[in-house]
């Protein structure tokens, strides 16, 4: 793939709760248009690596960058650094007291001071996108866990984020629903969308990523493009972490 | 004969002295309650300050307030303040104080577990909109724990009116009062009066509680997550 312009650089991150380094010396790129999907075991740090890259979680050394800025600073002002990074979180969080609708609006609003019938009109538009329209009106306690999340993706679309970050997104969900959203997140990515994707969904990461990025131990141990990742890993963690998504039967394994 | 006992119940202005000594009763509660609210929102967010100090006191208060029973409360206030500091305290007013000390408790305790009940992700995910602090607590935190806390604040209301009638004790004229006054009053020409009165008591507390304590449930259904 042609190497387009740098949208987020991280430098030699590191975040350490006080007791011992979660994350190490973590350094990568992701580029205009890039899918990164990160795996690995539970525990390895992806997620929070995620979440301080919106400044979630704060960070005890290296810097992030985007587009060019260092986000990373004491002086940041992440309510508007946090408009160009929508989110999406493995339990939806959407708002329980307010409709489809007024949930996706609150940031346009309140946030970005948009125009009401503007923002309505986004809004359903992307409402439709995902095959949504007719629950706009409906509370978040009336949907399924896969409705909500791809209302949870709306929301922070209408944003119009500059990168998308997914934090295993579909793990809560039931097994008949997880298609729906990734099927949503496969279009996004085709559409050109920048993301930064969390998942242990192998054959969806091999899909929909355009580099990956393992994760083990707080460091990066293996970072390739998909089809030499998954065909032929470079290290044996990897090859480890990857053989427990297989099963044999037992008389192929004795041959 | 056998009518005799409902009669009581309407002669001269019986029934309205009734419905004055209820009025009584609410009023106290009323006002105790909206003290109450007001002085246990400030408990309740000082009780989620991490501050050991605020935690240990506060702790103390709600412990101390919820093992004493309402009645000693009620004898310490109307019966030693007044020989202690030389207070003339009325009934009323002692009866107010004892509630309000007791709602405040309740209260703060209901505030405090509706803010913790809010999850840790409800603040990420309005911050990972870009919504400033005060926004997330104007349009996200705050309608929120609002919508768990008024149904339990009216529930607080109607066992505060049924709590009031233990005030007849430190001679207030209230709703139980008056019934017994009633009582004594034909004892001698309407021996079982008693039944109706009380009976009408019961039923009066019923007309006062009932509508609140059906709100109250009506509000926690429609606001349920």
């Amino acid at each position: 793939m042609e190497k387009s312009e740098k949208l987020l650089e991280v430098h030699h991150l590191r975040k350490d709760y006080g007791n011992g380094p979660v994350l190490k010396d973590i350094s990568l790129d992701v580029h205009k248009g890039e899918v990164l999907v990160l795996i690995g075991p539970s525990g390895c740090g992806k997620s929070t690596f995620l979440r301080c890259l919106n400044g979630l979680e704060s960070i005890q050394a290296g810097e992030i960058l985007l587009d060019g800025h260092v986000i990373s600073g004491e002086k940041t002002k992440w309510s508007e650094v946090r408009q160009k990074i929508g989110m999406v979180f493995q339990s939806y969080e959407l708002f329980p007291h307010m409709t489809v609708l007024d949930n996706i609006l609150l940031g346009p609003t309140k946030v970005q001071k948009r125009k009401r019938p503007e923002a309505i009109e986004e809004a359903e538009k992307l409402l439709e996108r995902v095959g949504l329209l007719d629950k706009k009106d409906v509370y978040p306690r009336q949907l399924s866990g896969g409705q909500k999340q791809r209302v949870a993706i709306v929301r922070a679309l209408i944003m119009k984020p500059e990168i998308m970050l997914f934090d295993e997104v579909t793990a809560a969900l039931d097994p008949e629903m997880v298609r729906e959203v990734l099927d949503v997140m496969l279009e996004l990515a085709r559409g050109g969308s920048t993301m930064v994707i969390v998942t242990h969904e192998m054959q969806f990461a091999r899909a929909v990523a355009d580099q990956v990025v393992f994760l083990d131990g707080g460091e990066i141990v293996e970072m390739n493009a998909p089809e030499e990742f998954f065909g032929c890993p470079k290290t044996d963690r990897a090859q480890k972490f990857l053989n427990t998504f297989t099963f044999e039967k037992e008389d192929e394994k004795a041959e | 004969m056998q009518d005799l006992g409902i009669r009581v119940l309407f002669m001269g202005n019986n029934f309205i002295r009734l419905l004055g000594g209820l009025w009584i009763t609410i009023k106290i509660s009323l006002i105790s309650v909206v003290l109450s609210i007001v002085l246990g929102i400030l408990l309740g967010l000082l009780m989620t300050l991490k501050n050991p100090v605020t935690k240990a006191v506060t702790k103390v208060y709600l412990e101390f307030i919820r093992i004493m029973p309402q009645l000693v409360l009620l004898f310490l206030v109307y019966f030693g303040a007044t020989k202690a500091f030389g207070i003339q305290l009325s009934g009323q007013v002692s009866a107010v104080i004892v509630f309000t000390l007791w709602g405040t408790a309740e209260m703060g305790d209901l505030v405090r577990g509706a803010l913790i009940s809010i999850p840790k992700h409800q603040y990420e995910s309005g911050a990972a909109l870009g919504l400033e602090s005060s926004q997330i607590y104007r349009y996200i935190i705050i309608p929120q724990t609002l919508r768990r806390l008024i149904p339990l604040a009216i529930n607080l209301t109607t066992r505060m009116i049924k709590t009031t009638s233990l005030i007849v004790l430190i001679g207030v004229v209230e709703v139980l009062k008056i019934a017994q006054q009633i009582i004594e009053a034909n004892r001698y020409t309407v021996p079982d009066s008693a039944l109706w009165i009380y009976g009408a008591v019961f039923f009066l507390y019923f007309l006062a509680c009932w509508p609140i304590s059906l709100l109250a449930s009506k509000l926690e259904k429609k606001w349920k997550n």
